[in-house]
């Protein structure tokens, strides 16, 4: 099946595009933001310090 | 679990945990039902295949002003009830929503040149989302520029509330002003003006669009909660340390 898009097709490609584009940064953002956090909770708990309650900096259910 | 035992953090770190990946799975699903009806949808006999810009354009549009309004709520959380997580989910909330609103701007302008003639018009409806996008970008601002993060949330949330009179002029600027823009044909008294062929693609896409924005918020928030664990364990680090 072909799709025809008319005379005006590149501001059609470039709209879903420019959507799947800003899509994918955030989904990108998010995983990455979480990966750090992670890490960086990860570290503290290495390093000894617990959270107040005495559970691991790392306790995350 | 009642809605109260979530102002709990680790509780709502759990029930996000579990609900994320189903609500991902039902995002994909939808946007892919979504988009396969974009693809098939017969062209407008005035605008031809442009009007399927109008299957992203519009869910983005409405989501730039249903995230500024789950924001505003959030923002009541903060200044009324002092609800531990409703700073958490207005600042996780606001990149989501300047993203929705950058879109709604930018494909807008995609489908305003071929049938306007024109990319911009410095007219209500346009103008009203570039403030509301403007004020996405300043919220993002004031929570990096202060540093005590209880004085952030309560600057952010009047700032929010503040801005949600934007809402009501961006919903009805078609109707209070002469705009370039075309007046509401979903939302409207007397029903929807769209054919059948080009509402059920729509609606789908707004449902998948908000289903991703429910997704990302709630992943957002869940880093958001950990960011505020980190910073609490690295003060509590640097105070021994000090001690």
């Amino acid at each position: 099946m072909t799709m025809s898009l008319g005379p005006y097709a590149s501001f059609i490609v470039t709209s879903y595009a420019a959507a799947a584009i800003v899509v994918a940064i955030l989904i990108g953002w998010v995983v990455l933001d979480y990966r750090n956090q992670a890490r960086r909770l990860r570290e503290l708990d290495r390093s000894g310090v617990t959270r107040r309650s005495g559970r691991s900096a790392v306790d995350t259910p | 679990m009642t809605l109260i035992d979530l102002a709990n953090p680790t509780r709502f770190l759990a029930l996000s945990a579990r609900v994320v990946p189903w609500l991902a799975a039902a995002t994909v699903i939808l946007l892919t039902i979504g988009l396969y009806q974009s693809a098939t949808a017969p062209d407008d006999y005035q605008q031809g295949a442009t009007v399927k810009i109008m299957f992203i354009h519009v869910p983005n549009a409405w989501l730039s002003m249903f995230v500024w309004g789950v924001m505003s709520v959030a923002s009541l959380g903060t200044l009324v009830w002092r609800h531990p997580l409703a700073d958490v989910a207005a600042k996780a909330a606001a990149p989501i929503g300047a993203s929705f609103t950058f879109l709604a701007l930018l494909t807008g302008s995609l489908w305003g040149r071929p049938m306007w003639g024109t990319y911009w018009e410095w007219d209500a409806r346009l103008t009203s989302v570039l403030i509301l996008f403007l004020m996405y970008l300043g919220l993002m601002a004031l929570w990096r520029a202060v540093e005590d993060p209880s004085r952030a949330a309560r600057a952010a949330a009047v700032l929010t509330l503040v801005g949600a009179i934007n809402l009501p002029i961006i919903k009805f600027s078609v109707d209070w002003w002469n705009t370039l823009h075309q007046p509401a044909s979903v939302m409207r008294m007397g029903g929807s003006t769209l054919d059948k062929s080009f509402l059920i693609p729509l609606l789908v896409m707004a449902v998948a669009f908000t289903l991703l924005f429910v997704t990302l918020h709630l992943a957002a928030m869940r880093n958001e909660i950990l960011r505020r664990r980190v910073r609490s364990l690295q003060m509590m680090q640097a105070s021994q340390k000090a001690a």
